[in-house]
């Protein structure tokens, strides 16, 4: 058997691995994506599309500001726009707790420069005739954004592939060690690679691969519950949240809604299949329509969901290997993976061609899951998983 | 008794749905028997709505004595069994359907559950063929049997199916004028799948009758014919085509039935658990079962949803499903039906092999279907969009993925009328055999519900 | 699209034909606010198709649709009311005093404002 040789091996072709690929490869990095499937066909591919800023994890905002700047290249960097859409993003509030929530979350925001508007009920009244009285105030970030899920893995992994990745698809990875030549993975059609440095993207997959050098992490799977309506007249702009979980939802300029509902549902790795439970639509239906009554008679036409890896505190895995020099992992996104995604893949390459990166990383560690770890309350009330995953 | 407690849930109530509850009720259950319609009759006999003064016995012919007896079976049934009409299932979790009738949530339980769901025409595009006037060949039956209504004045019958030459004669019986019967399938097919067809001499002969009756109306019929174009800017103007001699014809017409024969409706069995497997005499993705219709543990799958097999094999599959729902309950009668209706059922579906060998999908037209054409009509999807991002590097080339790129078959219909076409479209593209590219998986819910929906009453 | 060459579409004219006719009481709706009457129980497309040509605007396309399956499959045949239901016209029988409309109520959408 021979082995093809390169210098960076990536498992999983996801955003994250699409990312990873294209700025390695403008890096000069020779690399091999390696893909079980086919290219985004996973939680990149079936993702809600929000590009969000607004209330994220404090430590995560360099890294999710330097990914937006990104976002707002893309059509440069890749050639292709994949539908992104500055159309900001509206977290709303339905009473004073939650408002008083907000303005912590705008705090942080605003501390890393971000601009963020204040909405009381009329404000929101003049500017969202749509919305009910059950918003009672809101924080509006024109940064936030949106983009299609369905094209642009496709569309990264593609400029990668000019820059001269090879993408191997239908190849799924079976084995992989570290020798003292470097990383030698074996795949289930009997390839195999060997590399001096190896990237796990291998989404909610990338457990497996950590397990391979005797690393560890609680990752489950999971997805939230996604929605969609028949298209109608366009009058929704903004990416509207409630900062309570309970309803996410946007229009996309041809029409149609898409709405995210809470609890997530548990997801099948194995089986490759996240099916809804109807009782999550309904419920995400009924919160739809008390937050914009006149989609009351607008019709679901389609549900899905994916399969995306979670952890306890609801942060990524980011960065090098505690066991194995030239591993890097980048798992565990939680449901935010799209936003950071282009960020992601640029500190890695940054990681592996010069040692280090500009941005801070350290809260993403690996590292973590070695002592105890605080469970985000986030956790306990947007997941409804079965007893054996919890 | 335990088992006369179990919960037997059926869904559609055409031939396959109503013999399936007629069985369960002569036994002491009490089935529940679901459908979307406002009527029970399912598809082929479909009754019309109250009032209507269509003489059924003309329209339905040879036939109106089997539509008689069923209808008259469902009204002495109706006290026996739990009828839900207007109730469509959308969803499906735990031995729980999901359902929304007259706007509001219902769920009903089973233990046993009967998908008998029905099929739809089986639809090839061709240029023109999303204008105004252009309709199913199972729709223009089904307004003239429930409504009285014609689709058009002057009506052209166009694709391959048995049901075109049925359904021109009960057109011209009630006053259209039909300008032409063509088939895209040629003499030559129907010649070769005689050997199958034999299996029902009684069919058989039927078919033949109504194009001998086509023929002494003088209808004009063309078969091996070339569909070219449905013309007209606003709604149909004329039916453009080669004849299968090779000339070129134009035919002025106001509407067009077009049908390539049934596609099941499968999205419910398919939420349900049920397995696929490709079919390649009628290339088509059909659930797996055993003999009497076993698709799963409980799920039992009975008439054209499950095999496309006519009106007689749905009632015979209908009544083996039942009685396989009986037999995995422990109550056996002594008098064994099944196997004489397993003979039956392997008999009726035979011709129906036949058929589709008699009445050709048209794999080759699709395959070179030319790019403006519309393939998906929800989201307006052509030939040339699946093409070019199959092209792309790094395209699609499943079907689902195909979907997820183009949009085609992601639209309020969920690809119930594209699907076929697509995976037609996309293996010629690919150079694949046609299973090779996938089928469009089915998603919650079946057919669309409105975000208002009502809140469940209290049982 | 005056004159002959529309067959059925010809201004004025409706597409489908009442070939057999129906005992039941008659009602009157409305279709993008002009008056028109159908009995009970007709099928609100064939209502709609009996006197005109077509039934709505696609939303992508831009052109006339008038239904396909006329069985509740295709979903080709969504009409609103003038309060903002959706209306499937194939499925849904007509009743007295209905208000279809075969664009989108645009105030709607503008303001988002349901009725009632
Ligand atoms: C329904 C849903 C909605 C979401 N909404 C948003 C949102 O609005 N905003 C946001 O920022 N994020 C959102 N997310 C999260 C986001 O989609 C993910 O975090 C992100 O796509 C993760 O990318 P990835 O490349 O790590 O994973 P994936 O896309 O899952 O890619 C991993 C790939 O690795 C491959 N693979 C696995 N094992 C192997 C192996 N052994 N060999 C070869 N290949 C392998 C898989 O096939 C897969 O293609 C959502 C997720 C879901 C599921
Ligand atoms: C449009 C059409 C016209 C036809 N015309 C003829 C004809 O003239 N002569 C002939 O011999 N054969 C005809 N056929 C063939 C016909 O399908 C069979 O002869 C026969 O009707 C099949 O019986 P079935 O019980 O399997 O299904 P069907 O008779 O199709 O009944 C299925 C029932 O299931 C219901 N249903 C489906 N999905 C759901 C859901 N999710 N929730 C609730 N209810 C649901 C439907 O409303 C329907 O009533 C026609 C078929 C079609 C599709
Ligand atoms: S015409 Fe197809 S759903 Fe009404």
């Amino acid at each position: 058997m021979t082995m093809r040789r390169t210098d960076v091996v990536i498992v999983g072709g996801g955003l994250i691995g699409a990312w990873t690929a294209f700025f390695l490869a403008r890096r000069g990095r020779k690399v091999v994506l390696v893909e079980k499937g086919v290219v985004g066909a996973q939680s990149s591919g079936t993702n809600f599309g929000n590009l969000r800023l607004q209330g994220r994890f404090p430590g995560q905002y360099p890294l999710s500001l330097r990914a937006q700047a990104l976002w707002e290249d893309i059509e440069e960097l890749i050639g292709d726009r994949c539908e992104f859409d500055p159309s900001g993003h509206l977290y709303i509030a339905f009473n004073d707790a939650e408002r008083e929530k907000l303005e912590k979350y705008a705090a942080v925001s605003e501390s890393h420069g971000l601009a963020i508007e204040h909405l009381g009920a009329a404000d929101l009244a003049r500017r969202y005739p749509w919305l009910s009285g059950k918003a009672v105030a809101a924080t509006f970030s024109p940064r936030d954004a949106t983009a299609n899920p369905r094209l642009v893995t496709p569309a990264v992994a593609r400029a990668a592939k000019a820059l001269g990745v090879e993408v191997v698809e239908q190849c799924t990875v079976m084995q992989a060690r570290r020798e003292a030549a470097g990383f030698v993975l074996e795949t289930a059609d009997g390839r195999s690679f060997g590399c001096d440095h190896l990237v796990n993207a291998a989404g909610a997959w990338a457990g497996e691969i950590a397990q391979m050098f005797g690393e560890g992490a609680p990752l489950f799977p999971a997805g939230p519950p996604q929605f969609v309506t028949e298209p109608f007249p366009y009058f929704i702009r903004p990416s509207v949240q409630a900062v309570d979980g309970t309803v996410i939802f946007r229009q996309i300029p041809r029409g149609n809604v898409i709405l995210a509902g809470y609890p997530r549902t548990a997801a099948d790795p194995i089986r490759n299949r996240a099916p809804v439970p109807p009782a999550k639509t309904l419920a995400a239906m009924r919160h739809l329509t008390a937050v914009v009554p006149a989609l009351r008679d607008c019709h679901v036409i389609r549900v899905w969901s994916g399969i995306e890896g979670y952890l306890p505190d609801m942060i990524p895995v980011i960065g090098p290997s505690m066991t194995t020099d030239g591993l890097f992992h980048a798992f565990g996104f939680c449901g935010h993976g799209f936003q950071i995604g282009p960020g992601v893949g640029l500190c890695l390459s940054e990681m592996i061609c010069d040692g280090s990166t500009e941005t801070p990383l350290d809260p993403f560690s690996i590292a973590r899951f070695r002592g105890a770890v605080a469970e985000d309350e986030k956790f306990r009330r947007e997941f409804d998983l079965p007893a054996a995953a919890r | 008794m335990a088992e006369l407690m179990a919960e037997v849930v059926i869904v559609g109530a055409g031939p396959a749905g109503i013999r399936a509850a007629g069985i369960l009720a002569a036994q002491g259950l009490r089935p529940i028997l679901v459908d979307e319609g406002r009527q029970a009759g399912g598809q082929g006999y479909r009754r019309p709505s109250p009032g209507l003064a269509l003489d059924m016995d003309t329209l339905m012919g040879t036939e109106a004595g089997k539509y008689k007896a069923l209808h008259a079976d469902f009204a002495a049934l109706l006290n026996r069994i739990d009828y839900r009409p207007r109730t469509l299932v959308w969803g499906i979790e735990d031995r729980r359907l999901h359902c929304v009738r007259d706007g509001r949530q219902t769920t009903i339980a089973f233990d046993a559950l009967i998908v008998a769901t029905g099929a739809m025409d089986r639809i090839a595009p061709l240029p023109g063929w999303i204008l105004p006037g252009v309709f199913t060949l199972g729709g223009a039956q089904a307004v003239l049997k429930d409504q009285g209504c014609l689709v058009g004045r002057r009506v052209a019958f166009l694709g391959a199916s048995p049901l075109l030459s049925l359904a021109a004669l009960q057109y011209r019986k009630l006053g259209a004028e039909v300008v032409a019967v063509c088939d895209t399938s040629s003499f030559r097919d129907k010649i070769a799948a005689l050997p199958q067809l034999a299996a029902v001499p009684r069919t058989l002969a039927r078919g033949i009758a109504y194009l001998a009756a086509l023929k002494r109306a003088r209808v004009p019929l063309f078969d091996g014919v070339t569909p070219l174009a449905i013309e007209g800017e606003a709604g149909v103007t004329a039916l453009r085509f080669r004849d299968g001699r090779g000339h070129e014809r134009r035919i002025a017409c106001d509407a067009v039935a077009l049908g390539y024969g049934l596609k099941p409706e499968t999205q419910l069995a398919e939420l349900a658990g049920a397995r696929f497997a490709f079919d390649a005499r009628f290339r088509l993705w059909l659930p797996v079962t055993d003999e009497d219709g076993r698709a799963g543990e409980g799920l039992y799958l009975a008439g054209d949803g499950a095999a496309i097999g006519g009106a007689d094999a749905a009632e015979a599959s209908g009544a083996l499903a039942a009685l396989a729902v009986l037999h995995d309950l422990g109550l056996r009668s002594e008098h064994d039906e099944r196997p004489a209706l397993r003979r039956r059922l392997a008999r009726l579906r035979r011709f129906q092999q036949g058929l589709a060998r008699a009445f050709r999908w048209p794999v080759a037209a699709l395959a070179r279907l030319s790019d403006e054409v519309a393939v998906c009509r929800c989201e307006h999807v052509t030939a040339g969009d699946i093409r070019r991002a199959m092209d792309a590097d790094l395209g699609p080339v499943d079907v689902n993925r195909v979907k997820a790129i183009t949009r085609c078959g992601m639209g309020r219909c969920q690809g119930r009328v594209c699907g076929p076409a697509l995976q037609e479209i996309a293996a010629a593209h690919a150079g694949l055999p046609v299973e090779a590219v996938g089928r469009l998986r089915g998603q919650a819910p079946l057919k669309p519900v409105p975000l208002g929906i009502l809140e469940e009453e209290e049982a | 699209m005056a004159g002959g060459d529309n067959g059925a579409s010809a201004a004025g004219e409706g597409r489908f034909v009442q070939a057999v006719p129906r005992e039941a009481e008659r009602v009157r709706f409305t279709i993008d606010g002009k008056s028109a009457e159908a009995q009970a129980g007709d099928s609100l497309l064939a209502a709609i198709l009996v006197q005109r040509p077509v039934l709505r605007r696609h939303e992508f396309d831009g052109g006339e649709r008038a239904g396909f399956c006329l069985m509740g499959a295709c979903q080709d045949c969504w009409v609103w009311s003038e309060a903002g239901e959706r209306l499937r016209a194939c499925t849904t029988p007509v009743a007295a005093g209905m208000a279809i409309v075969t664009e989108p109520p645009a105030e709607r959408f503008a303001h988002g404002r349901a009725h009632g």
